[in-house]
């Protein structure tokens, strides 16, 4: 699999016998592949972005820069890599993949910005859209043009995403389309809403909805931004009155858009980690530079035993996430489909990322979580990370899940 | 033994939370935070006509002559309001001055109680702890007196206060020096907090002329003085803690029984009645620590210096615990800036650091039983 080089014979790791069935060094293949990649990031990767966010110009510009970014890794041949060739990917190995992010990582290149669609969109449309679909969105979506946002979630309908009422009903060639959303992430900035609405309200709840592919310009499509406790308003209410979405914009089966719903939640699990890890090495990366240059009560911090155990153990935390998601990408290429197993990621990054936050606060004590400490990042990270484990999906739903799809325990609700 | 408040106890802490509830609903708590106006007088004087400020001092300074239990009961209301103002560093500042003997400290007193003057304490070195021994900042000798240079930080409510109470060395000696905020050389820097109900400020003094009869106390007087203001202000962050932690509780609970989803209450899944239960329990326990802290302080019991640790460890850790866990019961709505959860959670996350958070707490615990 990944990581180093190969071991000289005499150098086998303690417990290594001939007849180990697994292989953690890179092939010579793979380690090509590697050279490739910190080739071309050294190369292309944009210097840091340092500037606080504060404001919406801020904002704005920091947007065109990850913007700039996406286009710069399309251009490069380097967007979407794990998608098949005929869609603009590069068909790459779970292993490359692997080698990619963490070269992403160490060449501390900026965040991506196309989560949602890279991740979660574009990989259901390979599923389950149409050729004209794969023609029309994909390459926009690499590209950094198209901007997804995820319409799912409704006020009454949260964990209970099947219970949603956002109605769809045919008229001719078009939907015509009444509801709410809320919670959408980057719905501000998006383009194009990935939006599961229900299409047959006499059915069993599961079985009367359909996912669409709708332009957020569309007519009768308001946008309202949301506040969340970070000060931030990175999340939105959507609302929907009479809003027409071309019926070729149906994406899957009408009615069967609860098991596309669950494919592109089940990508969205599994791939958002991978991407994460860039963020959270990011961080630690940060702290741990922090942390060399603050003296407390007469001496350097880092020469504190009990703030060394602490940031060892968010780097430990850290790297057991890297290699969580390597087993759990490696197990899913041999199997292939969407599998209950992002749970198990989606649970483990989201809490991670919650004890790692809490962790600087406590490394860096009282100033370091004001807002003029570093820009308030730390402080920001904090109140972030508690958004982790309601987003995609909550902790509870995940150890629901867990436990019923993956260990087959009987349902509990 | 009664481990419960007693009658007058529970009175006065109906007329706390009745009184704060009238006054200062949580919509005009934002409206204060929105213009970062937290230290608004007519929020001071409303505190202080109920006789709050300094209601465990003695009456002869204008005190209410009552104990730590009741300052614990009024604290936690306050928390439990998400209290902007200067309580917290009032009453530090107070109990500081009611500790030494100086004319000084008679003639402030009445004032403060009163509600007129405030008063706050400047304890931290930057780059300091909140271990006296490391406090250096050094009063430096100029005829006549003393002139004092240099910079403490995390000094709360720093710019509305009348009197900085400076916590510095004098030689070897630790010294508490009185310093009008408006004194030539010194300035606040306000460091915007996490929690926009509590204001901190980095303070530098630059040459600030002190005469002599502005440095309080020095020496052992000095540092016992100090010692036991911070047990008690250490004390009422433990209970606006559990205040925060109580109305978490009480949100919480109801909210899991009032919002539905796969047409049942969501507190009906295990999942929810466990971390509800978790709540309660941390709640609970937390209450027990702080107001056996309270009792044990008032009345000078042995193990009162431990109590007070365990306490601040204790509500450090299971505070934002419980602030997690009331997010993640609430679901998305908790996360917003639109529901109040978070003006608790960040409440509490100050006052999980402000005089040493569960680490530092341990240490002073593990330090008084390895003796
Ligand atoms: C930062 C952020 C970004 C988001 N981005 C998006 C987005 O881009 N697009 C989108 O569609 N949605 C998004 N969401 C919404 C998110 O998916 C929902 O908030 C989440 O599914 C929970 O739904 P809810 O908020 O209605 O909480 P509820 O479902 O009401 O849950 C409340 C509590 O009840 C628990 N609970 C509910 N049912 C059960 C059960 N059966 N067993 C045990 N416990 C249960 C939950 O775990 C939770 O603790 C985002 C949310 C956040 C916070």
């Amino acid at each position: 699999m990944v990581l180093g080089g190969r071991y000289p014979s005499r150098q086998r790791p303690v417990g290594w016998t001939a007849r180990s069935l697994m292989d953690l060094t890179l092939s010579a293949q793979e380690l090509q592949f590697r050279n490739t990649v910190r080739g071309w990031l050294q190369a292309n990767v944009p210097p840091p972005w340092t500037r606080p966010l504060r404001d919406s110009e801020a904002k704005r510009e920091y947007f065109a820069y990850l913007r700039d970014w996406q286009r710069t890794l399309f251009d490069g041949g380097w967007a979407g890599i794990s998608w098949p060739k005929e869609h603009g990917g590069r068909g790459v190995s779970i292993i490359e993949q692997s080698i990619f992010q963490e070269e992403l990582a160490l060449a501390q290149a900026p965040d991506r910005l196309g989560v949602i669609g890279e991740g979660l969109v574009g990989p259901t449309i390979i599923a389950v859209g149409t050729e004209a679909q794969k023609q029309r969105f994909l390459k926009p979506l690499l590209m950094g043009e198209h901007i997804w946002c995820q319409g799912f979630s409704e006020p009454d309908a949260g964990s209970d995403l099947a219970a949603l009422g956002t109605k769809a009903v045919l008229d001719g060639d078009h939907y015509v389309v009444n509801g709410q959303k809320i919670w959408t992430s980057f719905g501000h900035v998006a383009n194009w809403c990935l939006l599961v609405v229900r299409t047959d309200s006499a059915a069993p709840k599961h079985k009367g909805l359909t996912c669409l592919l709708v332009d957020m310009k569309s007519p009768g499509v308001v946008v309202r931004p949301l506040r969340m406790m970070t000060g931030d308003e990175e999340s939105n209410e959507l609302f929907f009155t009479d809003v027409c979405v071309p019926e070729s914009n149906l994406l899957g089966q009408v009615n069967q858009g609860w098991g596309v719903a669950m494919t592109a939640l089940d990508k969205e699990r599994a791939n958002l980690g991978t991407g994460l890890y860039l963020r959270y090495k990011r961080h630690l990366d940060s702290l741990l530079e922090r942390a060399k240059t603050m003296r407390r009560a007469g001496r350097p911090i880092t020469e504190d035993p009990i703030v060394r155990q602490k940031l060892a153990q968010s780097y430990l935390d850290l790297e057991v996430f890297r290699l969580n998601s390597l087993r759990t990408l490696s197990g899913m290429s041999h199997s292939n489909a969407p599998s209950p197993e992002g749970s198990i990621l989606k649970l483990y990054w989201s809490e991670m990322n919650q004890r790692n936050a809490q962790l600087a606060l406590e490394v860096l004590g009282l100033p370091g979580q004001s807002w003029d400490f570093d820009d308030g990042r730390w402080g920001y990270n904090y109140l972030r990370s508690r958004g982790n484990t309601i987003e995609a999906g909550t902790s509870e739903i995940q150890r629901n899940i867990i436990a019923q799809r993956v260990l087959g325990l009987p349902r509990s609700y | 033994m009664e481990f419960d408040l007693s009658k007058p106890q529970k009175l006065l802490r109906e007329t706390a939370r009745a009184t704060l509830s009238r006054h200062f609903p949580l919509s005009r708590v934002r409206e204060w935070m929105a213009i970062g106006a937290t230290n608004e007088d007519s929020l001071w004087s409303t505190i202080a006509d109920q006789g709050w400020v300094g209601l465990h001092l003695d009456n002869s300074i204008g005190g209410l002559g009552l104990g730590l239990v009741e300052l614990t009961v009024v604290a936690e209301e306050m928390g439990r309001a998400c209290m902007p103002g200067p309580y917290l560093a009032t009453t530090w500042a107070a109990t500081l001055l009611a500790q030494i003997d100086s004319p000084k400290s008679t003639e402030l007193l009445p004032s403060i109680t009163a509600g007129e003057h405030k008063a706050t304490v400047a304890l931290m070195d930057q780059d300091g702890d909140w271990d006296l021994k490391n406090i250096a900042m050094q009063l430096t000798p100029s005829e006549p007196g003393w002139k004092l240079t240099g910079r403490k930080t995390l000094v709360l409510d720093a710019d509305s206060a009348h009197t900085l109470l400076c916590v510095v060395r004098q030689s070897s000696k630790l010294a508490i020096v009185f310093v009008p905020r408006k004194a030539t050389g010194v300035s606040c820097e306000k460091k915007r907090s996490l929690d926009a109900t509590r204001s901190l400020y980095d303070v530098a003094f630059n040459e600030v002329t002190i005469a002599e009869s502005d440095v309080l106390a020095v020496g052992e007087q000095a540092h016992s003085a100090i010692e036991q203001s911070i047990r008690v202000a250490t004390l009422a962050a433990c209970a606006e803690m559990l205040g925060a932690m109580q109305w978490i509780h009480e949100t919480t609970i109801e909210y899991a029984q009032t919002r539905k989803q796969f047409d049942r209450s969501i507190g009906s899944y295990q999942a929810v009645q466990h971390q509800c239960a978790d709540i309660h329990l941390m709640t609970e326990s937390a209450r027990a620590a702080t107001y056996y802290a309270a009792w044990a302080l008032t009345s000078n019991a042995p193990d009162a210096c431990k109590a007070i640790a365990i306490a601040k460890a204790y509500c450090s850790e299971v505070g934002r615990e419980v602030g997690h866990r009331g997010v993640q019961v609430h679901g998305g709505i908790g996360f917003t800036w639109e529901h109040d959860m978070h003006l608790f959670l960040k409440r509490i996350k100050v006052c999980e650091f402000l005089f040493g958070d569960a680490t530092w707490q341990r240490e002073q615990i593990a330090r008084l039983i390895l003796k």
